[in-house]
């Protein structure tokens, strides 16, 4: 018996077709991945089923019987309850506060307190949710707010359980310990709708899975019928390299250093405390951590968007510390925001208007304060055959490129000056499965002709896969330093979490 | 391919279509609200469009009330292409009347080819430095340039009439200068029309604003800063000095309504001459879509209103307020283009893309 199934359904915005008549029958009881790469249309459809967007045809049945799902409100009374990846909870409140927000239990005019950490503590307990009731939510870490979600849902007694990508914010062990909180969910009966473009995850946990590619169902398969391979190959519409090749390297000159670098972040109170490290020529230096440990400080404070304390940035020889964003800009450094949208493009602008930002006084592209459209256009076509990137004109919006190609559009244009240095912090977030192979294999490219680069990335893969060396940064610290192959998975998701660890240095 | 672009040059009509029919929809209730007021409909309206374009003479009424609206326009579109909203071009075109008129009387023996250019670049200048002043406290310190604007226009208006007072005043009851010397006086283009070339100099700034936006380093530094200065910095842009530019260009734009008032129609500086010209401005901007060209056609339809409002009122007797009226509708229309579509529903509401994530 299927507990959810979704029959035919479509759903437009504007002239993008984000679901194209899809089927999806979830059993009860099971733990289904929904797989697709970003913008495949799953949190769409979610969404759909959520009641929080309105389908344009197809037909919702629960439990066998077809009902039309208009609200989330009609939603949670059927038993589904959604984890968005943006938690909705009331910073200022406790955690019990938040989970019977709206469905207090009452005596008389009063909110019985009692009752409400009675019954929470209950529903914690029963999964093994480990929480603190009267913690207020700002204090908590996201791997407890995510558990706080959990719970609210339960306590909706939420039958069928929406997950949206919920293992981005998370730990190694965080993520296992999530996991672990599914399994048990599964074993108690209830039905887990797990969003996500992870393939290993989709391996570890899923019963099975339903893949979306460009709005379509590209299939559903039993999770232990199928191979990453052959999951990558249905996202993607070809096969996927999921392994990059790296050389060897031998020791080199340091390219980029930085000294005794300490600042204090006001607005998040976050401090860096003495970050010290060197980048060999040909080298590629990965910085690990969970995001919000001085990830965002560091690569600002290296490009001069950001006042420091103290310290000392060396490139090339050079003392470099006193020079401006674009003075840097100039003297060989290239930089991939971690927030492409935010940092780095301007959405916008069209594709040619951003390929001259940040070389708009420059020649070729102007002389004496004259753009040369021309030459804009010529180095714009440059860049999107070499990079190959799919857009209708050089005169197209950003806004209109998929997340992938706005990445390979911005590091384009970064490598247009032939850097010896990049900074690159975390350049395939929200990228595709094929841009990210794309990506890595010119980070590679980059490392094996002499360029040094800081690899700032959430994705432990990622970083174990691409750097000759690691570093892990906790509150602001880097609390190890060492060659990749000296630490295990485990390590660095401890080390991330702040957890001291016996690691050999290197 | 191509699609796309068809579909990009439809969104630009479709601005177009927006704009006309939020003027068609103002007309339509402008006229309701003649029936209402006991009129006749038909009368008022061609006595409207008559006295806006009916003979050159009418023509010339229409274009002599659209020059201060072209610079106080396009002050507020400079501004606002780099994502500040200058509300101050009432305060720094007084002072750009006020230092053309001293200059052109205090420097009155030079030629006149001399001195027009002259007491033209001492308005801008006045204007400029008063846009300054908002332009780097928001820069420097964060103040808001709206409040800023607003209070230096009090500042601005009450401190031009103290130093004239004080300084400048000349004989008799009125609180005005003498008159600016018979050489700096722009030549009148129709007889009595007071429709000087002054009409060129703006029609010249709207092509060259068009050029500095387009063509120019400075101009794709200041729409970086507008679209998103967080990318702007990234990128290297000094962006606090990028803003202190715009306010400064903005301030000196408005500065030449009052240079062109003084020299083409006033002749001389008068206390409290603006009826509120840079408050128009930004109606006139919001309408012209912030685009140098669009604030000149949006200058026109405003110019022609009050023309035509005019005659309106002097031959069928209907007061010219109610083209005020239609003014604002029109701005409520551009501004509020849902309600066009609830209106009409001739162009099929666009919903925001809302794919994953």
């Amino acid at each position: 018996m299927y507990a959810v199934e979704l029959r035919g359904i479509s759903k437009k915005f504007g002239d993008i077709l984000a679901n194209d008549n899809i089927d999806l029958a979830i059993k009860k009881g099971e733990i289904h991945c929904l797989l697709g790469e970003n913008g495949a249309g799953k949190t769409t459809l979610m969404k759909i089923l959520f009641g929080l967007y309105s389908k344009d045809s197809g037909s919702i049945f629960i439990n066998n019987q077809e009902i039309n799902i208009d609200s989330p409100r009609k939603a949670i009374d059927l038993g589904i309850s959604m984890i968005h990846q943006h938690f909705m909870l009331v910073n200022r409140f406790t955690v019990t506060e938040n989970i019977i927000a709206g469905e207090e239990p009452s005596k008389g005019i009063f909110i019985d307190e009692k009752e409400a950490l009675k019954r929470v503590e209950e529903i914690a307990g029963r999964y093994n949710l480990r929480i603190n009731p009267t913690a207020v939510i700002e204090d908590i870490s996201v791997g407890e707010q995510q558990r706080v979600e959990i719970i609210k849902a339960l306590y909706r007694k939420a039958e069928i359980l929406i997950l949206d990508e919920p293992t981005a914010v998370l730990t190694p062990q965080e993520t296992e310990e999530l996991f672990q909180v599914m399994r048990e969910l599964k074993n108690d009966g209830k039905t887990i709708i797990f969003i996500t473009h992870k393939l290993k995850e989709t391996m570890a946990i899923s019963d099975r899975v339903t893949i979306l590619r460009n709005g379509k169902k590209a299939g559903t398969v039993n999770t232990a019928e199928t191979d990453p391979v052959q999951l990558a190959r249905m996202m993607v519409g070809r096969d996927v390299l999921l392994q990059v090749e790296k050389s060897e390297r031998e020791k080199n000159n340091v390219i980029f250093e930085v000294k005794d670098l300490s600042l204090k972040n006001v607005s998040s109170n976050l401090s860096l405390k003495n970050v010290n490290f060197q980048i060999e020529k040909g080298e590629i230096l990965g910085l690990a951590g969970v995001e919000g440990n001085g990830q965002l400080e560091l690569e600002e404070a290296i490009m001069g968007l950001r006042p420091i304390e103290k310290g000392t940035f060396i490139l090339n020889g050079r003392d470099i510390s006193s020079f401006s964003t674009r003075e840097k800009r100039n003297t060989g450094m290239a930089y991939i925001p971690s927030d492409r949208l935010k940092r780095g493009l301007i959405e916008s602008f069209t594709i040619e208007e951003n390929v001259m930002l940040g070389s708009e006084w420059k020649p070729p592209f102007a002389k004496r304060g004259i753009i040369d459209e021309d030459k804009i256009k010529e180095y714009t076509e440059k860049i999107i055959k070499e990079f190959d990137i799919k857009c209708s004109s050089t005169k197209a919006r950003v806004s209109e490129l998929s997340g992938g190609n706005q990445q390979k559009l911005l590091i384009g244009r970064e490598l247009l000056a032939d850097p010896e240095f990049i900074l690159a912090s975390q350049p395939t977030r929200g990228v595709d499965v094929g841009a990210v192979e794309y990506i890595h294999n010119l980070l590679l490219q980059l490392r094996d002709r002499g360029k040094g680069i800081l690899l700032i990335s959430a994705e432990l893969d990622e970083l174990r896969s691409l750097s000759d060396r690691i570093m892990v940064i906790y509150e602001g610290r880097i609390v190890a330093e060492g060659r990749t192959e000296d630490f295990t998975e485990e390590e660095l998701g401890l080390l991330m979490a702040g957890q001291e660890v016996e690691v050999l240095q290197s | 391919m191509k699609i796309i672009e068809k579909i990009k040059n439809m969104s630009f009509l479709a601005n177009i279509l927006y704009s006309i029919l939020a003027i068609i929809f103002a007309l339509i209730i402008g006229a309701v609200l003649i029936f209402l007021s006991g009129h006749n409909v038909i009368n008022a309206y061609y006595n409207l469009f008559y006295g806006a374009f009916g003979n050159t003479y009418n023509l010339s009424q229409t274009l002599l009330k659209t020059i201060p609206l072209i610079f106080t326009g396009l002050a507020v579109a400079v501004s606002f292409q780099c994502g500040l909203f200058n509300i101050g071009g009432e305060g720094q075109l007084y002072w750009g009347a006020f230092a053309t008129a001293i200059t052109a009387i205090t420097f009155a023996k030079l030629p006149g080819p001399v001195l027009i250019p002259l007491s033209i670049l001492a308005g801008a200048a006045a204007g400029g430095i008063w846009g300054i002043f908002p332009g780097y406290l928001k820069a420097k310190t964060g103040a808001h340039e709206v409040i800023t604007t607003i209070m230096l226009n009090y500042i601005g208006i009450l401190g031009t009439t103290f130093f004239l007072k004080n300084y400048f005043k000349a004989d008799g009851p009125v609180d005005q200068t003498v008159f600016i010397p018979e050489s700096t006086r722009l030549k009148e283009l129709i007889p009595y029309s007071r429709l000087t070339w002054a009409i060129f100099i703006a029609i010249f700034t709207v092509i060259l604003l068009d050029l500095f936006f387009k063509k120019t380093s400075a101009g794709y530094d200041m729409k970086a800063v507008g679209q998103n200065i967080s990318a702007a910095e990234y990128a290297g842009i000094s962006t606090s000095r990028v803003l202190i530019m715009s306010m400064c260009l903005s301030g000196a734009i408005a500065g030449l309504t009052g240079s062109t008032m003084v020299l083409g129609v006033l002749h001389r500086f008068i206390t409290n001459f603006s009826p509120g010209y840079g408050f128009t401005g930004i109606a006139v901007a919001v309408l012209g879509r912030n685009k140098p060209w669009g604030v000149f056609l949006a200058a026109l339809l405003f110019g022609a209103l009050e023309a035509g409002g005019m005659s309106m009122q002097l031959f069928a007797r209907i007061p010219s307020d109610l083209m005020t009226i239609v003014q604002g509708l029109v701005i409520i229309f551009v501004a509020a283009p849902a309600f066009i579509q609830v209106i009409g529903k001739l162009i099929p509401v666009r919903r925001g893309a809302g794919l994953d994530e």
